[in-house]
């Protein structure tokens, strides 16, 4: 390195630092939309009312563009011999689990995205492809992602999935809460054709207050538990069943938002950008000095 | 000071028999390479939505920033502390780092299912997002590597600027134009060596919180919130084992002689950054009780043991003696380990550990996927040899001083 004056020196230093310190307001301020309103809505599912006729699964698809058989052929009941997750054909499946108390009334459990209150897809993703929206919906953006696939990693329910056979402009597929169509004021689709009422649509504030009741006036019939209550934050989704849903369909979740802890190293890391400019200017620092000690050294 | 050694291009032959073999390798990558631009991630890849990242993400990118971190480490020592007996060593961890660093670029934009969007993150910011951080960092520190390289260039073409014919009337002009490139490059060359470092411990962190979202589906013998910590550490631990490594790789390819004074300096740095990777690893261990999963024998207590014994735990106790870092042989082989243990740790982390509740079968990487990473591995090396035979970065024996007969140099020169 040449001789260089210590004005200089601290000079550069200090615009680098500033121009670093510059992005970081920016920075702050780069976030998806994820808005979490009080009148967010929700569907509650009472998997002791479904009958497994997966209407639901015909629905989804239809309204989605998704090619399907005709919605008779849905009552062909071997699909439930295997456990079958959504994906990119399939938005919503329905899979049927046996109950141990009584063997008579197994619980089908229909699954989908579950719309979090604190979308771990909403925080992972690089670009903010994802957003949640005020109506509860969490949705996609294919003009903005590139397919990395890290909203995958990061689900806890293990939702997204990815059109891995596509060279070009494969996209993510899961449930949009049929975002189309309750702009619009129609009802999502799964919801529009349930034949037997399991899915309820309404504000999530208010299917709580719903699925406490039925659970009340008909404690043999169900397990006293909200699936989605309290999971990861809470969802918008939300089921109650005739046995703990967290043995069968679902995984076991600690009630804190998933992004909870990776958000919190990464503001850490990142506090206004305070650890990074102290790191640069640390490392100046020691640079100047052992420089000027070698040059003495020299002298 | 080893002041009789300089850097200088490499004068050998480039084609030997170990070279077609790379070339065989490199050739077999790019064709299943090109199988996944046609046909999709899924043609050549076992990736499925319950496994959506493999050891192209594992190794290519992870494993693949770990291990460049000789660049920044070395940068650390040799520029920021100013201890210019390590000068010697700086060029060649400089050049592998911006090589690795090219090919985690070129890794990543691959995996990626829409590779030509592979710049939206520049103008599309998430700030919470871990991914979105390492993406921007290994951008721009890719960047700095290329502009850290620079005086390399120029000083290879000054004095050298020789065009021909009717392009000669350029010859003095370029010359110039190098002069005044190299001039203004040793004065800011400061600030892009630092940013070089701040920007590397922020991605190799980072790179460690990935994962932390993925919450309960990744093991708990890994899962834990101070994996940045224990990435940044082990990144640092493997940096100078890496820059042995390829030391004596080079040496041995070039007809050198390994600098083992410099190498032995080196290793000695090694144990307490390696010491303090493994408290933390065990005292996390420790602290969440996760010990208890070692009791059952499946793959992840399996490959966390291996890890840690063999690839710290063993290691550091060779590099803590003397006699080790006296041996070529014996200082090699405690480099492999901990750059073994690092590259294991990085699979472990985002493959191994990796246990989605609901799956159908698990993750081994196909035929396809394993070709392309070590093909690109092979392209790496292949490169990495183009460069110092036509660029000034490894040091050989400065013809115009007379070597001490206690240095002599065998074949290396002819
Ligand atoms: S279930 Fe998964 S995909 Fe759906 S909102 Fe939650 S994190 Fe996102
Ligand atoms: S795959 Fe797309 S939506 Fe998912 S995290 Fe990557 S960029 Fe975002
Ligand atoms: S809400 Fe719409 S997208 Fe989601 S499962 Fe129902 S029909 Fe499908």
């Amino acid at each position: 390195m040449e001789k260089q004056s210590r004005r200089e020196f601290f000079k550069t230093t200090a615009i680098v630092g500033s121009a670093i310190a510059g992005l970081s307001s920016n920075s702050t301020k780069a976030a998806p939309k994820n808005i979490l309103s009080e009148d967010r809505m929700g569907v509650l599912v009472d998997t002791t009312a479904c009958i497994g006729c997966r209407s639901c699964e015909w629905a989804c698809k239809t309204a989605h563009g998704i090619e399907t058989q005709s919605l008779e052929k849905y009552s062909d009941r071997t699909v439930f011999k295997n456990m079958r997750r959504p994906d990119v054909n399939a938005l919503t499946v329905v899979n049927e689990y046996a109950n141990h108390q009584n063997a008579q009334l197994p619980t089908d459990v229909k699954i989908q995205c579950m719309h979090c209150d604190h979308p771990a897809c909403v925080s992972a993703c690089i670009v903010g492809a994802f957003s949640k929206q005020e109506n509860g919906s969490v949705i996609w953006d294919t003009k903005k992602c590139i397919g990395c696939r890290y909203c995958m990693v990061a689900c806890p329910f293990q939702v997204p999935s990815f059109e891995y056979n596509k060279a070009i402009n494969p996209e993510i597929k899961k449930c949009d809460f049929c975002f189309e169509r309750t702009k619009v004021g129609k009802l999502p689709a799964c919801v529009e054709i349930c034949p037997v009422e399991a899915l309820t649509y309404g504000p999530r504030n208010d299917l709580i207050k719903i699925a406490r009741e039925r659970i009340k006036r008909n404690p043999d019939k169900y397990f006293d538990y909200i699936y989605g209550e309290y999971e990861v934050g809470g969802t918008s989704w939300m089921y109650i069943g005739n046995q703990d849903l967290r043995n069968v369909a679902f995984p076991k979740l600690g009630d804190k938002p998933a992004p909870g802890v990776s958000e919190a190293i990464q503001h850490g890391i990142f506090a206004y950008f305070v650890p990074p400019v102290s790191l640069y200017a640390l490392l100046g620092g020691i640079m100047w000095i052992t420089k000027n000690r070698k040059n003495s050294e020299e002298e | 000071m080893v002041s009789y050694m300089k850097p200088a291009p490499i004068t050998k032959k480039y084609f030997t028999p170990g070279v077609f073999v790379l070339m065989l390798i490199a050739l077999n990558g790019i064709a299943f390479l090109l199988g996944r631009l046609f046909f999709g991630i899924g043609a050549v890849t076992h990736l499925n939505n319950q496994y959506p990242w493999g050891i192209w993400i594992g190794v290519d990118v992870a494993a693949g920033v770990a291990l460049a971190a000789g660049g920044f480490t070395t940068a650390a020592l040799g520029h920021v502390m100013h201890r210019s007996h390590y000068h010697d060593i700086v060029r060649p961890a400089l050049l592998t780092a911006l090589l690795g660093y090219t090919f985690v670029a070129l890794s990543v934009s691959i995996d990626i299912g829409r590779w030509y969007y592979i710049w939206h993150p520049m103008i599309m910011w998430n700030g919470s997002s871990a991914l979105f951080e390492v993406g921007i960092c290994v951008m721009i520190y890719l960047t700095v590597l290329y502009i850290e390289f620079l005086p390399i260039v120029t000083e290879r073409f000054i004095n050298h600027v020789n065009l021909k014919g009717i392009f000669s009337f350029l010859n003095k002009p370029i010359e110039r134009l190098l002069m005044l490139l190299d001039k203004g490059l040793s004065k800011v060359m400061f600030v892009f060596i630092i940013a070089g470092v701040v920007l590397s411990t922020l991605h190799q962190s980072s790179l460690g919180t990935l994962m932390v979202i993925a919450g309960p589906k990744m093991h708990p013998l890994w899962q834990t919130p101070i994996l940045p910590l224990l990435f940044l550490l082990s990144a640092i631990s493997v940096g100078f084992p890496m820059v042995i490594f390829e030391s004596m790789i080079a040496a041995r390819s070039f007809g050198l002689k390994p600098e083992m004074e410099i190498l032995s300096r080196l290793g000695s740095i090694v144990p307490p950054i390696l010491g303090i990777y493994l408290a933390f690893k065990l005292g996390d261990m420790f602290i969440r009780e996760t010990f208890v999963y070692l009791t059952s024998f499946n793959t992840q207590s399996v490959m966390f043991t291996i890890e840690v014994l063999f690839g710290v735990i063993i290691p550091l106790r060779m590099f803590l003696s003397k006699a080790v870092l006296k041996s070529p042989l014996w200082l090699f082989i405690a480099s492999c380990l901990v750059i073994f243990g690092v590259l294991l740790n990085r699979i472990n982390n985002f493959v191994t550990a990796y246990t989605p509740p609901y799956s159908f079968s698990s993750y081994f990487p196909s035929f396809g996927e394993i070709s392309v990473t070590v093909g690109f591995i092979a392209l790496l090396v292949l490169l990495y040899r183009l460069i110092v035979f036509n660029f000034p970065v490894i040091s050989v024996i400065d013809r115009h001083y007379t070597p001490r007969t206690k240095y002599a140099i065998r074949g290396s020169e002819q």
